[in-house]
């Protein structure tokens, strides 16, 4: 190997900004600059180039003693580890399989020859020092075969400057570094899971009896560091996040009606009141535009159930859809031109498709009962709604292309309310298969359930940009 | 008989008669006034020995304010409703027989205090998906609207709110429990 290029990227995580209840991390960490693209080589499978190639992630150096730094060192290890296994470009090695191999001195003294015998392509290995600020943190992708660097790079930033857990933010980061350097992947490592909950058990004296309260909560997309970012004496639901990641539009009921709210979960402002609705003047189901300049919407205030769209501001709405039966659950295609909804306008709920100016009305489905439509991201062109199956519901896909259409779930429990990850690889739904509703991810060939929520009733899951 | 005897039987078949007529306009669940000292029973008893001179002091009428419903806060009228839920078929909004004889006597109640505005509650069962179902609850309460209007109420008297299937009235997951779920709930909102 002739002469190895390495260039350390420092990623400064940036301060999160405290804001009433919710003191939160910052919006996904900016991109390291990429003017240099030190990548020198990409680690492909050394047998058979087609497969996945098979890595190993060591526990990382701690440089000094400390037990935090320890417990960094520890953390971020285990925490890559699942990021990589979840987009499954990579074949990740069984941790327990290589415990056994000492830890070298330093990244430049690793045992080269144990590694071979495990079969492994690449080895990611990594230190954590600390910093009078945090933690510093430097990672190289060393393939196995030549001892050569793929990928070499520092982090660092301060720990205190990111709540709860901040090594993870770390480890997200790397996972989707390496997944865009070695594999163009844009990963979902930074990614956040909005939802509703019940968990904190909060009731409200309701004029009929007592209700539970629900809230908006988000957490990372593997289920870690969960925070409640709303607070409401009645029921918030349906989380969407904008295309930038910095706010989130819901519904709620908190004036006694449906109507339509902005959260700005990072600050920036207030809860805005986009719909300023009226008893008369009902608004549910927001989604935004790809462009994040409008949003879609349902409400029924001109007599029923009708799509709406209107500017972020509330401004300029206009209404889709013209029929006396159910139309509901609006979400745009990915480049913004069509609608799909729902609508038992034909007897029973079923998707359909509309052009965004109200044109080309087109029946997508012709099941039993069909809902919650939710368009995959470019490039993929694909469609997740829930379909009644047996007794509850199952994840469906609708391929566009194919115009074929594919089971995601399995029947056990209820399963509804799919929501695409910003890559599009991955859904987010809720499922009573474990009991009450909780949100559970899978990948979009159906493989590696993940359970996300445990605490309390959880539903309509939105996965951020 | 005496006279004053018949004087006395007199004033009981008025009161009887008045406390029948009173009894009509009474809502469903407005509590009975309670019978009069029975004048049959009277009338089979050995004659009294002679009472004082006296006369019956007639019950004042019952205003409007001391109406046990109306004289309740909103919230305690809440709490034990005069009004009647009315119940849907899985999937349907349809205000079926069963149905439109409860929204009847929900109507009489809604004519018998015309200030009054009510909120109609939309609900659904679990089995439908979360999101249709905010739509359908919406669609049950407007259903239960345009038949209380059909009778005569005046539609702003009649707001409506759907959640969906976010409150079921049962937790359970039978059949049992679903027919109770789907529903429509009148709660006043003011009066």
């Amino acid at each position: 190997m002739t002469s190895l290029r390495t260039c350390s990227t420092i990623v400064t995580l940036a301060c999160g900004l405290a804001l009433g209840l919710s003191a939160q991390q910052p919006p996904p960490v900016a991109p390291p600059q990429s003017q240099q693209s030190d990548v020198s080589m990409v680690i492909r499978n050394s047998g058979d180039p087609s497969l996945p190639p098979k890595i190993a992630v060591p526990q990382f150096l701690a440089l000094t003693n400390d037990a935090e730094t320890q417990a960094a060192a520890k953390t971020i290890a285990d925490v890559l580890w699942d990021d990589l296994e979840f987009e499954k470009e990579y074949y990740m090695i069984p941790r327990d399989t290589y415990r056994s191999i000492p830890q070298p001195a330093s990244l430049g003294q690793v045992p080269l020859d144990r590694w071979k015998e495990l079969n492994a392509d690449a080895l990611l290995v990594g230190s954590v020092a600390k910093t009078p600020t945090g933690i510093s943190v430097s990672i190289r992708l060393i393939s196995v075969s030549s001892g050569a660097s793929a990928m070499a790079r520092e982090y660092s930033g301060s720990a205190a400057s990111i709540q709860a857990n901040p090594v993870r933010v770390y480890a997200h980061t790397i996972a989707d570094e390496v997944h865009k350097e070695q594999r163009g992947l844009n990963g979902n490592a930074r990614t956040k899971i909005a939802f509703s909950s019940d968990r904190d058990g909060e009731r409200i004296r309701g004029p009929l009896s007592d209700r539970g309260v629900s809230n908006i909560y988000m957490a990372d997309y593997d289920g870690a560091r969960q925070q409640r970012v709303t607070i409401s004496r009645s029921l918030d639901i349906t989380p969407v996040w904008s295309p930038d990641g910095k706010t989130i539009a819901f519904a709620s009921w908190r004036t006694g009606y449906q109507d339509l709210y902005l959260l700005f979960p990072y600050g920036g402002s207030p809860i805005q009141n986009p719909t300023k609705g009226t008893a008369e003047k009902q608004s549910w189901l927001p989604a935004w535009s790809p462009d994040g300049s409008r949003i879609a919407f349902t409400s029924s205030r001109d007599g029923n159930a009708e799509i709406y769209v209107m500017n972020r501001d509330g401004s300029n709405i206009q209404r889709l859809t013209n029929h006396p039966l159910i139309d509901s659950t609006p979400t745009w295609s990915p480049t913004g031109t069509q609608i799909a909804f729902t609508s038992d306008r034909s007897g029973t709920p079923q998707i359909y498709t509309i052009n965004a100016d109200g044109t080309q009305l087109q029946q997508i489905t012709r099941e039993s009962y069909c809902d919650r439509p939710t368009w995959s991201p470019a490039p993929l062109n694909e469609i997740a709604y829930s379909a009644r199956a047996g007794g509850g519901n199952i994840i469906k896909v609708f391929d566009f292309a194919t115009r074929s259409t594919r089971a995601l779930t399995d029947n056990v429990g209820n399963s509804e309310s799919p929501a695409f990850s910003p890559n599009g690889r991955h859904v987010a739904f809720v499922s009573s298969r474990a009991g009450k509703e909780q949100i559970f991810t899978i990948h979009r060939d159906g493989s590696g359930l993940r359970q996300i929520t445990r605490t309390g009733t959880n539903r309509y899951p939105h996965w951020s940009r | 008989m005496t006279k004053y005897r018949q004087h006395f039987l007199f004033v009981m078949a008025a009161m009887l008669a008045l406390t029948v007529a009173c009894k009509k306009p009474q809502p469903p669940i407005a509590k009975p006034t309670p019978p009069p000292p029975s004048a049959a029973s009277d009338a089979n008893r050995p004659p009294a020995p002679p009472t004082p001179v006296s006369e019956p002091r007639p019950v004042p009428p019952e205003p409007v304010a001391e109406d046990p419903i109306s004289a309740r806060d909103i919230g305690d009228i809440n709490k034990n409703s005069p009004f009647q839920p009315v119940f849907f078929l899985l999937d349907s909004s349809e205000v079926d027989k069963t149905a439109q004889q409860a929204l009847n006597a929900n109507a009489e109640i809604l004519k018998k205090y015309p200030s009054w505005v009510i909120t109609i509650e939309g609900h659904a069962d679990e089995r439908g998906t979360a999101e249709y179902n905010l739509a359908l609850g919406e669609r049950r309460a407007l259903s239960a609207r345009t038949y209380l209007v059909s009778l005569g109420i005046s539609s702003d008297r009649l707001r409506t709110v759907s959640y969906g299937k976010e409150f079921p009235f049962d937790p359970g997951h039978d059949e049992a429990a679903w027919a109770k779920n789907r529903r429509a709930q009148f709660v006043l909102t003011s009066k």
